[in-house]
């Protein structure tokens, strides 16, 4: 069964701003997902230099032995990444789909402030939303 | 931990398939970090020098190698970040993908780690880099004029690794 574990959401700078657990097992604290962002975006910018063809846009997709992680970066340099089980079909759509969200409930809402943290409520709701639907369509499948 | 025990003496490579070059370089590093290989076939863009792009090759697979390890989902008891991971402790990854490139790793429990890029739609790697760590015991290991920990110069090394990989489907 395919399962997401977690997502993260970074700024163009690299600061986290969105993190949500859906199930992995063991603490990852406050800080910790924080130096996990930040070490994921220096990551992203490393792998664009090595590189051997021109036109790099970093990494979508790292492969390790207990999970995948996609990631998906904006024009803008907002990255969303998921670590989910490995082998798990569609994350590119949900990705896009998650931005999508986020452009729709996050940077529309006049009150939030550019590259700080979310605290949306209805972006948290239609995200819960969108994992569960997923998860239901990959059971079905 | 994998071992990659049940290999023949003398390795027969498959059938090569005539798709010409399509790997762009290979790294081979041993556990202190020194390249021991670095064979390039394609790679029309370099932006460091030969030794900084060796660095930075190595460095960001040790912090890669650092991250999966506290990004691990099913591990409950993680380290911290930043600690080095003995080779095979923790949760590893065996490859990344880009738009332009597809890069497999692999990493033996003596700390020899095998870099191979690719071009993004490239499969599974896994077993032609086990293939390629048993040429590099055949040909550069048992070699008695080789001294382990320096760069490895051993012309018949470099042709089988060139036909093994120009087979590469």
């Amino acid at each position: 069964m395919a399962a997401i574990y977690s997502l993260y959401i970074i700024n163009k700078s690299g600061g986290l701003i969105f993190y949500k657990d859906c199930g992995s097992a063991g603490r990852m604290d406050t800080n910790d997902s924080l130096r996990l962002a930040s070490l994921w975006h220096s990551m992203h910018a490393i792998s664009q230099q090595l590189s051997p063809v021109a036109g790099c846009s970093g990494i979508e997709l790292l492969e390790a032995d207990t999970f995948d992680l996609h990631c998906f970066q904006s024009l803008t340099g907002t990255k969303i990444f998921v670590v989910s089980e490995p082998g798990t079909m569609y994350m590119e759509a949900l990705l896009k789909h998650i931005y999508e969200l986020y452009t729709d409930y996050v940077l529309k809402n006049p009150f939030y402030e550019m590259e700080m943290p979310i605290r949306c409520e209805l972006f948290d709701i239609n995200l819960s939303q969108a994992i569960q639907k997923e998860r239901v369509a990959l059971l079905g499948r | 931990m994998q071992f990659f025990g049940g290999s023949e003496i003398s390795p027969s490579p498959p059938a090569p398939t005539a798709s010409g070059n399509n790997a762009h370089m290979m790294y081979v590093f041993n556990r202190n970090g020194i390249c021991l290989l670095y064979r390039e076939w394609n790679r029309p863009l370099r932006t460091l020098s030969a030794q900084e792009d060796h660095k930075l090759m190595f460095g960001l697979l040790f912090s890669l190698k650092s991250l999966t390890a506290k990004m691990d989902p099913t591990s409950v008891e993680k380290g911290n970040l930043g600690v080095p991971q003995l080779p095979g402790q923790g949760c590893s990854f065996h490859s990344f993908r880009t738009n332009t490139y597809k890069l497999s790793f692999m990493e033996t429990p003596s700390g020899i780690k095998i870099i191979l890029v690719t071009h993004p739609r490239a499969g599974d790697l896994r077993e032609p880099l086990k293939y390629i760590y048993n040429l590099y015991v055949e040909y550069a290991v048992k070699n008695p004029l080789y001294t382990p920990g320096t760069p490895i110069k051993c012309e018949l090394f470099n042709t089988t690794l060139d036909q093994y990989v120009r087979g590469l489907g």
